[in-house]
């Protein structure tokens, strides 16, 4: 009887979105009269930094400040349509969304613009600052504040803009069964060493060793906090987590906090992430979706580094002292 | 039911309200006071989103009687940050992105303030046992206990 140690790796491709009958999401974008922007959307923020995100494609397209933009979620019966939050779907579509709005948006507020200073649209720019200007004569310059007043008050205009994006539903092929679920994949890899008590069946993970690849981080900081989170999640998938230990039978299912196990504070395993930046070719600024993903790569590698510690595959979720020690007297007597 | 009289400070400030013989103090503060910082998990004393702080001590306030807290001291995350300056907790947890959804972030907050209230200076153990009554969906604790970290640093750097 004796503690060992075990080293897996694996890797995973993960979906951006699912191929659902279609998978649309809609945005819509206008101004207020003071040239702030409203982003409206079905989608829904569960904590994962939506809002945020959507507030920088948006700024980023139309050439404003972040601080200048805000984002309604709030209902969903009489938003424009999406799909949902769900399938790691939320910044490639909704962000695809609102960057079609805001362009349209854009194109408005130039040509409000255009008229105040008596130029071609085409010849103006955005400062970034919350200005519109003449390429090469920034000097002549109008504030957006003002080009909104315009609009609104004088000219009759509604800086707002419309974005639909679709991935259309994709069909398997008669012969093959062939078929795009997705169109855009994030890939990870992990690490994991554990220790296996082989009396007690109990796995301690000493250390997860990830990288990521997400296409463009858009806010590297709220990725990180992804990753982190998620790689924790992966660990607790592998180990503790399950509504099921008896499945199909409902015996001894969790019913609350007190049985349904998750790690504390005290049981994290030393992490590392590595993010690789790989833009994709249909995201917005070459964005994927990091946020399912990152908790799966972990799961696997628990199972292969349990192997390589004591030889037994456990093939069921979670990996609990249990089926570990059910494992490992099975390759005894066999 | 009878209704009982209850009065204690929140935040500093008196608060008197009838409730029902048998409310939790979780219930008291966010459907009668108004104060939704201490947020309901579990409602069975397993998740400690509902912590509060009571006389100086942790407690979770789902398992709290309203009717048992008549002179009490109780302070929630509500009641931090003063004026437009936030706590050097919530500074930390807001700059270390220590919260996801939030819905643990006041209870983890209580929790670290009084651990910092007791031991300005602690190990990553003493914060890893700190925590350990509250539970985190999102952020996998590292970001938590790093945030925790860093407000006792900046407060020990505020003291000298
Ligand atoms: S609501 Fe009180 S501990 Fe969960
Ligand atoms: S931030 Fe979501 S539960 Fe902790």
């Amino acid at each position: 009887m004796a503690i060992r140690r075990g080293r897996g790796v694996a890797a995973i491709n993960y979906p951006t979105g699912m191929n659902l009958g279609g998978d649309p999401t809609q945005a819509l974008v206008h101004s207020t009269p003071t040239g702030n922007f409203m982003v409206t959307l079905s989608s829904v923020d569960l904590g994962q930094g939506m809002k945020q995100i959507m507030a920088q494609i948006c700024a980023e397209t139309i050439g404003v400040p972040t601080d200048r933009v805000v984002i309604d979620t709030a209902d969903t019966d009489t938003g424009p349509h999406c799909m949902g939050t769900f399938a790691s779907r939320g910044t490639h579509r909704a962000g695809n969304a609102v960057i079609q709005a805001a362009k349209e948006a854009r194109q408005v507020m130039l040509e409000v613009a255009a008229e105040e200073l008596e130029v071609n649209a085409s010849d103006l720019e955005t400062d970034g600052q919350g200005n519109i200007q003449v390429k090469g004569a920034p000097q002549r310059s109008i504030s957006i504040f003002d080009v909104a007043l315009s609009a609104h008050f004088k000219r009759g205009r509604s800086i707002s803009g419309r974005g639909m994006f679709l991935i259309p539903r994709s069909y398997p092929e008669k012969e093959t069964g062939a078929m795009k679920p997705s169109t855009c994949y994030a890939h990870a890899c992990t690490v994991a060493e554990v220790e296996v008590d082989d009396e007690t069946g109990e796995v301690t993970v000493l250390t997860v060793k990830n990288v990521f690849e997400i296409g463009r981080a858009l806010n590297p900081k709220m990725v990180e906090q992804q990753l982190v989170g998620g790689s924790w999640m992966g660990i607790s998938h592998a180990l503790y987590e399950t509504t099921e230990p008896y499945y199909p039978s409902r015996d001894h299912a969790g019913t609350d906090f007190n049985q349904y196990l998750m790690p504390g504070p005290g049981d994290l395993a030393e992490t590392e992430i590595i993010v690789l930046e790989r833009p994709s070719a249909d995201g917005p600024f070459g964005a994927k979706g990091p946020g399912e993903m990152c908790a799966n790569p972990q799961i696997p590698a628990v199972a292969n580094a349990v192997f390589d510690a004591v030889g037994v595959r456990i093939d069921t979720l979670p990996i609990t002292p249990e089926r570990i020690l059910r494992a490992l007297k099975a390759q005894a007597a066999s | 039911m009878a209704k009982v009289p209850v009065q204690f400070t929140l935040n500093g400030s008196e608060k008197a309200e009838f409730v029902e013989s048998g409310t939790t103090l979780l219930h008291a503060l966010r459907d009668k006071i108004g104060d939704t910082s201490p947020k309901g998990g579990c409602h069975q004393g397993t998740c400690g989103a509902c912590s509060v702080i009571i006389d100086g001590e942790l407690r979770l306030s789902c398992l709290t009687l309203a009717e048992t807290c008549g002179g009490a001291d109780i302070r929630t995350t509500a009641g931090l940050a003063e004026g437009g300056v936030l706590h050097p907790l919530q500074r930390a947890f807001l700059d270390g992105f220590a919260t996801q959804c939030g819905f643990c972030t006041p209870g983890m907050i209580m929790a670290a303030k009084v651990l910092l209230d007791h031991t300005p200076n602690p190990s990553r153990e003493d914060v890893v046992e700190a925590l350990s009554g509250s539970i985190c969906r999102c952020t996998g604790y590292e970001p938590i206990i790093q945030a925790v970290l860093a407000a006792a640093r900046a407060n020990s750097q505020n003291a000298a």
